[in-house]
């Protein structure tokens, strides 16, 4: 998951979509995100790569909707409706996860998990 | 520029020693008397030479032809005698002779009722140790080792005391104020009952019963010593100590232009508090020039000029008093409705000038700059030149002085400074500056800026009369809002004050171990 300067980042993911719940007048996605290319990378617990400033799960509220989308923690968000991620604020993330007008979102994340699962069924399916 | 025909012959006395009576007490007489004299240095004008007045003859006249002459031809003496007395000078000369009288009785009386008491003061102890010794000699017990240790005391506690009255009270007055000191006739009347009641005791005790034992009335005249050196340290106290810690805030301002400064100062009767203010306005303000204000009185007469009310209801009009108010009603609403194109010329008006004074300004220095590179310091090792090149610093000042005259003349009657400073004031200040190898810019600074009163000559300042305008007992103390007006023949000063407020501090210890930071990053934020 860590990106080598010009060269295009790649990495194995999955489409989830959240539907926002309507919370009072809020609409939320039962998430918490931390990171940022403003943040410190040392502190991140989930991410392999020390240097790696990109968004990450912290917290998932247990039933909310992105449990139920199968948003795991400690899940890397590469896009989110399209919008990058890898290289944004922590603000900036934030808003383009909270917009008040969609209230779907379609994310598109990467974890460890999956590299393994892909690297093993390379393995034991080799191309014919 | 009427008014500085009157006004000639500034500083042109040389020679009159000043100084002739500084010595003794008489210090308010003497003060009044050279007042007295520079009051009439003023109004009677005679020049001699080789003083040169800055405007010359015409000032006699009272005519306003200019003279243009001192800046190109400097080297042109005149050597008339005049004799001019304006209006003005022949009342306040009438004024001078009728108040000087009065206030000098009072002064010799204040002078003899101190030097009086101080003597009283002085020689009681001593009476008391020589009175028995006079009285009853051979009643009188020898005196012993301690008796006569305490003689010693005695001498030496006179003598402080002598030395520390001489230094409180024996000042050469400042200032006449209008009304006494309360706290210094407090002190007189507390020192007499003092000496009076010990006298009583003494008397009764000891001169009727003839008392033997001399170690006692010397102990006795010791306590005396003891209890005046007190009364002089509450003295002290009551009269220097107690105004020096700031209590009142005064805000004085310039009736004429509007010049403010504020001073702190303490816990002072009226009339203190306006002693102190004036001897900060001779410092502080700048000197306060009539020329200036000119401008504004035209302005305020143009305002009214154009506006003329008729009366058209006829008179005989029974309220005489009614009408007088609906008409200047009505001026001031006609007025106020008029376009008034006046401040567009006052805009005008005021960028040339400021143009044409910084053009000036520009050749001045110029021009000085020049004049200061044509001389220098002769050095020691130089080999000598013959003695009429070699000159002192009065010879170099007037030796550059006219290629820097012209333009100087010009730039003074631009910020129509020129009344403050005659030539002979120009060239002793330029005298001074060479002597003390100032620079250029250091000259131009009393000319490019009007300075404090006391910067200009003597007669500017000297002998000035204030009056003191107070709806409060001038003698009470100073309270928060208290207003007085000092007036003087040409302005007057307003004083307002206000009461310091009362600081109430609290503090908050910090441990400098406690100045600990962390990054503020990795923040989390639920969506």
């Amino acid at each position: 998951m860590s990106f080598v300067p010009g060269q295009p980042v790649t990495a194995v993911v999955q489409r989830i979509e959240i539907q926002k719940l309507c919370q009072g007048e809020n609409l939320i996605l039962g998430f918490s995100i931390g990171g940022g290319i403003d943040q410190d990378p040392g502190q991140n617990p989930f991410s392999e790569d020390k240097s790696d400033k990109g968004i990450y799960v912290t917290r998932i509220t247990p039933g909310g909707p992105a449990e139920v989308a199968g948003l795991r923690i400690g899940d890397k968000i590469m896009q989110v409706n399209g919008w990058d991620m890898t290289m944004v604020t922590h603000d900036q993330a934030r808003k383009k996860l909270t917009k008040k007008r969609e209230d779907v979102v379609r994310l598109l994340i990467t974890r460890k998990s999956l590299e393994e699962a892909v690297k093993h069924s390379k393995g034991s399916h080799p191309r014919q | 520029m009427d008014t500085e025909s009157t006004y000639s012959g500034y500083s042109h006395y040389s020679g009159r020693s000043r100084g002739s009576h500084r010595h003794g007490e008489r210090s308010r007489d003497r003060h009044k008397s050279r007042s007295k004299d520079s009051r009439s240095e003023k109004s009677v004008t005679i020049n001699t030479l080789p003083a040169e007045p800055l405007l010359g003859d015409s000032s006699l006249r009272g005519e306003k032809v200019q003279d243009d002459n001192w800046g190109e031809t400097t080297t042109a003496i005149t050597g008339t005698s005049e004799h001019s007395l304006s209006q003005e000078d022949i009342v306040r000369i009438t004024k001078d002779l009728e108040d000087s009288v009065g206030l000098d009785c009072r002064h010799y009386v204040t002078r003899s009722i101190a030097v009086i008491l101080g003597l009283l003061v002085f020689f009681t102890p001593l009476a008391f140790l020589v009175l028995p010794h006079i009285l009853w000699p051979e009643k009188l017990q020898s005196c012993g080792t301690a008796c006569e240790g305490l003689f010693i005391s005695v001498a030496f506690k006179l003598l402080i005391l002598l030395l520390a009255v001489w230094a409180l009270f024996f000042r050469p007055a400042r200032a006449g104020l209008p009304r006494a000191f309360v706290f210094r006739i407090l002190l007189a009347v507390l020192v007499l009952l003092f000496v009076i009641s010990y006298w009583l005791f003494y008397s009764v005790r000891i001169l009727d019963s003839q008392d033997e034992n001399y170690q006692g009335i010397v102990q006795y005249a010791v306590s005396l010593v003891d209890a005046l050196l007190f009364i002089h340290y509450l003295a002290v106290v009551l009269l220097e100590l107690r105004q020096l810690q700031p209590c009142y805030s005064v805000c004085v301002t310039r009736a004429t232009d509007g010049e403010t400064r504020h001073y702190n100062l303490g816990q002072l009767s009226i009339q203190r508090a306006a002693l102190a203010v004036i001897e900060h306005y001779y410092c502080d303000f700048p000197i306060h020039n009539p020329a200036l204000l000119s401008a504004s009185k035209s302005r305020a007469a143009k305002h009214l000029a154009g506006l003329k009310v008729y009366n058209v209801d006829g008179p005989g009009n029974n309220a005489s008093a009614g009408i007088a108010q609906s008409q200047s009603r009505a001026m001031i609403a006609a007025a106020a409705r008029r376009r008034d194109t006046s401040h567009n010329e006052l805009y005008y008006e005021e960028a040339e000038h400021e143009r044409r004074v910084r053009k000036r300004r520009a050749r001045l220095v110029v021009a000085v700059e020049e004049a200061f590179t044509h001389i220098k310091r002769m050095q020691e090792e130089e080999p000598k030149k013959a003695p009429g090149d070699v000159m002192d610093p009065r010879e170099a000042a007037q030796a550059i002085f006219p290629s820097m005259a012209r333009a100087l003349q010009k730039y003074l009657r631009t910020t129509k400074q020129q009344h403050c400073h005659s030539m002979e004031s120009i060239q002793q200040h330029l005298a001074f500056c060479i002597t003390n190898n100032l620079t250029p810019k250091a000259f131009l600074e009393s000319y490019l800026t009007p300075g404090p009163t006391l910067q200009y000559g003597k007669d500017h300042w000297l002998g000035r009369r204030w009056t003191l305008i107070s709806e409060a007992s001038v003698t009470s103390g100073l309270k928060d809002g208290s207003i007085f007006l000092l007036k003087c023949v040409d302005f007057s000063l307003v004083v307002t004050t206000r009461k310091i407020p009362y600081v109430q501090m609290s503090e908050e210890y910090i441990d400098p171990k406690s100045h600990k930071f962390v990054l503020r990053l990795q923040s989390e934020t639920s969506v």
